[in-house]
């Protein structure tokens, strides 16, 4: 199934057998660390290497959700958001759109990113955001002085730029595991 | 012996700047590690033998022309199966260009753009397993957005396991994501240093 981007809520099927519930050990248990996710299917599929998803989830909640300094959450958001349209995640940009509508309250600006694509217009904070998150997606990597100097100029420090680098580096990681074990579904 | 790879591959030394700034984000640091220990020193190979993993992790690194990446993950596989470094070379060879590229399916057809389809060059060298393993990696690095049914399907005509193809998505995935880390602290820390 197809669909465009939205901040609608979307399903997503696997294409490949998730393991079931009652096949849960409790090192199963550990690697899908919030218990909540024994019922997503995504989170079931990947239970099947526990270890790599394991590292994978700690490694998303301390990027996104670490909340000592750094980038707001609204710019991790975006960061997150910016790189799964360029990467073409149509399901990982729908969560992390409705994540960045919500906590920057700037849900039209989030939506002509979706509508339009990365280089829609934006305020210089969330160009500088976006740009950074589209040259990190290059493969080879873009990402140069310019950007790191854009950064700067909209008033990031140390901290937040570095939150900018991990949050769009591992959307890269979320978008192809999401994008190639299934397909989203539009339950609209 | 390397503690961490990410401190090791964007030359982050000790007290620095940029180590005290990783030490902001301990458990992203702590995991980021983890990951790459699950993936290439696990407890047990799986369905995934080690000549696989690194043979895999010198084509991605290699294909994302990061010199210094590359030559890490190129050494690993010349450490452990010295035979197919050249083979996986002219791979890299065959498979470089830039992305991200494919072809959406409608609505977004407008937004389509082609690029490079590789096939693997030397299937007979790689082997059955192998070949599929990096015409999928390709795929992923290149054009995740043309990923598919279709292609899982190849890789379980070549052998791979659904856990197999877990494993290696995740590889693949998480290289993409270690070596956009290192290439951004090293330009962080070049800036800092400037």
């Amino acid at each position: 199934m197809s669909t465009g981007f939205t901040q609608e809520q979307l399903g997503w099927k696997p294409w490949l057998p998730p393991l079931a519930p009652e096949e849960l050990t409790e090192a199963h248990h550990e690697a899908l660390v919030d218990r909540a996710r024994a019922s997503s299917p995504y989170f079931l599929l990947l239970a099947r290497d526990p270890e790599i998803l394991h590292a994978r989830t700690k490694t998303d909640n301390d990027i996104f959700y670490n909340a000592d300094g750094g980038l707001p959450r609204a710019e991790r958001e975006l960061a997150a958001t910016a790189t799964s349209r360029r990467n073409g995640c149509v399901f990982c940009a729908s969560v992390h759109a409705r994540f960045a509508a919500h906590h920057s309250k700037r849900p039209q600006d989030v939506q002509r990113l979706l509508d339009e694509g990365v280089d829609a217009p934006q305020d210089d904070t969330w160009r500088a955001v976006v740009d950074a998150s589209v040259a990190l997606a290059a493969t080879p990597v873009e990402f140069g002085p310019e950007h790191l100097a854009a950064l700067r100029a909209a008033g990031l420090d140390d901290l937040a730029i570095s939150d900018t680098i991990h949050a769009a580096a591992f959307f890269n990681w979320a978008n192809r595991l999401m994008l190639s074990l299934g397909e989203p579904e539009d339950h609209r | 012996m390397i503690n961490d790879v990410i401190d090791h591959l964007a030359e982050i030394r000790p007290g620095s700047r940029l180590d005290k700034l990783r030490d902001l984000r301990p458990a992203a640091r702590e995991h980021a590690q983890r990951g790459f220990d699950a993936l290439f020193v696990p407890d047990e190979e799986g369905e995934v033998t080690l000549v696989e993993r690194d043979a895999v992790a010198a084509f991605v690194a290699g294909l994302h022309r990061d010199a210094v990446v590359a030559g890490f993950y190129a050494d690993r596989l010349a450490e452990l199966a010295p035979g197919l470094l050249k083979t996986v070379e002219a791979e890299v060879e065959a498979g470089v260009t830039t992305g991200p590229y494919g072809v959406y399916p409608a609505p977004l057809a407008a937004e389509s753009d082609e690029g490079l389809r590789y096939r693997v060059r030397n299937p007979d060298e790689l082997g059955v397993r192998l070949a599929a393993a990096f015409e999928h990696a390709h795929l992923l690095v290149f054009r995740p957005r043309e990923a598919s049914r279709q292609a899982l399907d190849a890789l379980a005509a070549a052998g791979w396991s659904p856990t197999g193809v877990v494993t290696l998505s995740q590889l693949v995935a998480f290289l993409a994501f270690q070596v956009r880390v290192v290439g951004g602290l090293r330009l962080l820390g070049q800036e800092v240093a400037a």
